[in-house]
């Protein structure tokens, strides 16, 4: 069996895959990594399921030695990885020879980056999924963020990797935005007038205190306008609540799965993967879209991922 | 019955506009429906008291289809029978390092703790749903007379096991998270664990007894 040792961590690594939807009756997230997009793209570059495990680096990347060597793929945030003194192209599969260690520094651009690996990384699943879910310790390796000297089992890759590249086109498509399209939450109408303007005219920092549980916006107050009492209802992925102080939380991956405080707005689907992207202090602002128009862009990306021929370049 | 979409890839039915038995009772029926009976486009659900979030799969349907698709499974939901509900029995060491609420609990109440303690164990309870983190169970109604407000600042780390009371729910904490409901006792039960099944020690619909133990009992029952 091939392996992966953690030399150094990072600042926050886990093991993420496309995570555990289904699970909502036992009050078990989601989870998965938190640009699904970047990890998917990565697994296809080494020739994985584009559901297998990779790890999900946070902010700063760790230092990993392949003992065995291995085809990896590094996707997402660029984190200034380097083997052997030579900068490592992103986006594309690289080889690695057995004994060469794989660095990677603070990123450069974006929150997260994801180390895809031929074959996948092999964990234990919990409820089907090696994603970590890190408040219950559950999933991943351990259930917690990877330490120094951890080993992870490495799967069988594929028989054929070929050394492909992700288009320039497609990464333009896909990459980051500031701007997070929404649709209108389900307590909308409990928000008035001005704190709607507030919430669609100004712009909103991300606060240092987000996690994957939830992006905090730090900016102007929607007000106290009390929505009162609201009766706890179940909250998606993506969904943003208000708290009483008036501060919007963007409720994220490894979020409570029912909640109590009124919301305002929806993050759509195909921009929930560039939340995963968004650093603290990064300045978001909110557009509204529709329902129809959210449903077309999905459809349409999901082409995207799921048609190789324009996938690679 | 009313729709209110939650996303774009998801959409909440609300079953009932207060909380009580007869709205979750139209909640589960339809839960269990679906979980006996899945559509293809189905991804997630999320009960509640009187809701249910279905998350579904929009490359496979959209919002307007959903609704009517959930309308007949509605209507079939009625005439379904569901299983009995399960009896789970919680032991509970009240008050002192374990439940350091119970003290204010009872002075805002004019009673004394161990009143508290005999009016939360008063009664069975509902497990309306599992939600907040894997395991944690809104149980529901607490007595009128020991109802609480929720702590104005949350504590940011409640040991697992604590045993919590906010406005008419209790519930018991299966992992240390942050939370701000006041805690008044704890259990050596695990509500959660990923080897047992069923994983939950609680599950939504369960009935739920809390019964009062020593201290010697916790310590013998946490080895356990």
């Amino acid at each position: 069996m091939t392996s992966l040792v953690v030399e150094s961590p990072g600042l926050l690594t886990t093991v993420q895959d496309l995570g555990r939807p289904g699970f909502g009756p036992l009050g078990v997230s989601p989870s998965g990594a938190a640009d699904p997009v970047a990890l998917r793209l990565g697994n296809l570059l080494v020739g994985n399921a584009p559901d297998d495990a990779g790890l999900e680096m946070t902010l700063l990347g760790g230092t990993f030695v392949f003992p065995e060597g291995a085809v990896v793929a590094l996707t997402g945030a660029d984190f200034g990885a380097m083997i052997g003194g030579h900068p490592v192209e992103m986006w594309t599969s690289q080889t690695i020879s057995p004994g060469a260690k794989l660095v990677l520094g603070p990123t450069r651009n974006f929150a997260r980056s994801y180390l895809a690996v031929a074959g996948g990384i092999q964990v234990a699943p919990f409820l089907g999924s090696a994603s970590t879910h890190l408040l219950s310790g559950l999933g991943g390796h351990d259930g917690r963020a990877l330490r120094k000297g951890d080993v992870l089992k490495l799967g069988e890759p594929a028989k054929e990797i070929s050394c492909q590249r992700i288009s320039q086109s497609v990464l333009l498509t896909l990459k980051p935005r500031r701007v997070l399209r929404v649709t209108d939450g389900p307590q909308i109408h409990c928000f008035s007038e001005e704190a709607k303007q507030v919430f669609f005219r100004n712009t909103f920092q991300v606060s240092e205190a987000s996690d994957r549980t939830g992006l905090r916006m730090e900016g102007p107050s929607l007000g106290a306008k009390g929505p009162g009492e609201m009766i706890t209802e179940g909250v998606p992925v993506g969904a943003i609540q208000v708290t009483p102080s008036g501060q919007p939380i963007i409720l994220f991956v490894d979020q409570q799965t029912t909640g109590g405080y009124p919301k305002i707005a929806n993050v759509i689907g195909v921009d929930l993967h560039r939340l995963g992207q968004l650093r603290p202090r990064t300045e978001v602002r909110f557009e509204r879209t529709s329902l129809a128009v959210a449903r077309s862009l999905w459809i349409e990306q999901e082409r995207l991922l799921n048609s190789p021929r324009q996938l690679f370049a | 019955m009313r729709f209110c979409a939650a996303s774009d890839q998801a959409t909440l039915v609300y079953l009932g506009e207060e909380i009580g038995l007869p709205a979750h009772e139209r909640v589960l029926r339809l839960l269990r429906l679906l979980q006996k009976d899945p559509p293809d486009w189905l991804r997630n659900l999320q009960p509640a008291y009187t809701s249910l979030m279905v998350t579904f799969d929009p490359g496979k349907i959209d919002q307007g289809n959903v609704e009517v698709v959930l309308r007949q499974f509605e209507q079939r939901a009625k005439t379904t029978r569901r299983p009995k509900p399960h009896t789970v029995e919680i032991p509970v060491c009240y008050g002192e390092e374990f439940g350091p609420d119970l003290e204010d609990v009872a002075n805002l109440h004019a009673l004394q703790p161990r009143e508290v303690v005999t009016l939360h164990t008063s009664r069975s309870y509902h497990a309306y749903f599992l939600g907040f983190a894997p395991g944690f169970a809104y149980l529901g109604q607490l007595p009128k007379e020991i109802a609480m407000p929720r702590l104005e600042i949350p504590r940011k780390n409640v040991p697992p096991g604590s045993v919590g009371i906010a406005g008419r729910q209790t519930a018991v904490y299966p992992y240390a998270t942050p939370g701000g409901w006041r805690l008044i006792g704890r259990t050596p039960v695990s509500m959660f664990r990923a080897d047992r099944q069923p994983m939950a020690a609680i599950s939504i619909g369960d009935k739920v007894n809390f019964r009062a133990i020593s201290r010697e009992d916790f310590v013998k029952l946490e080895s356990t």
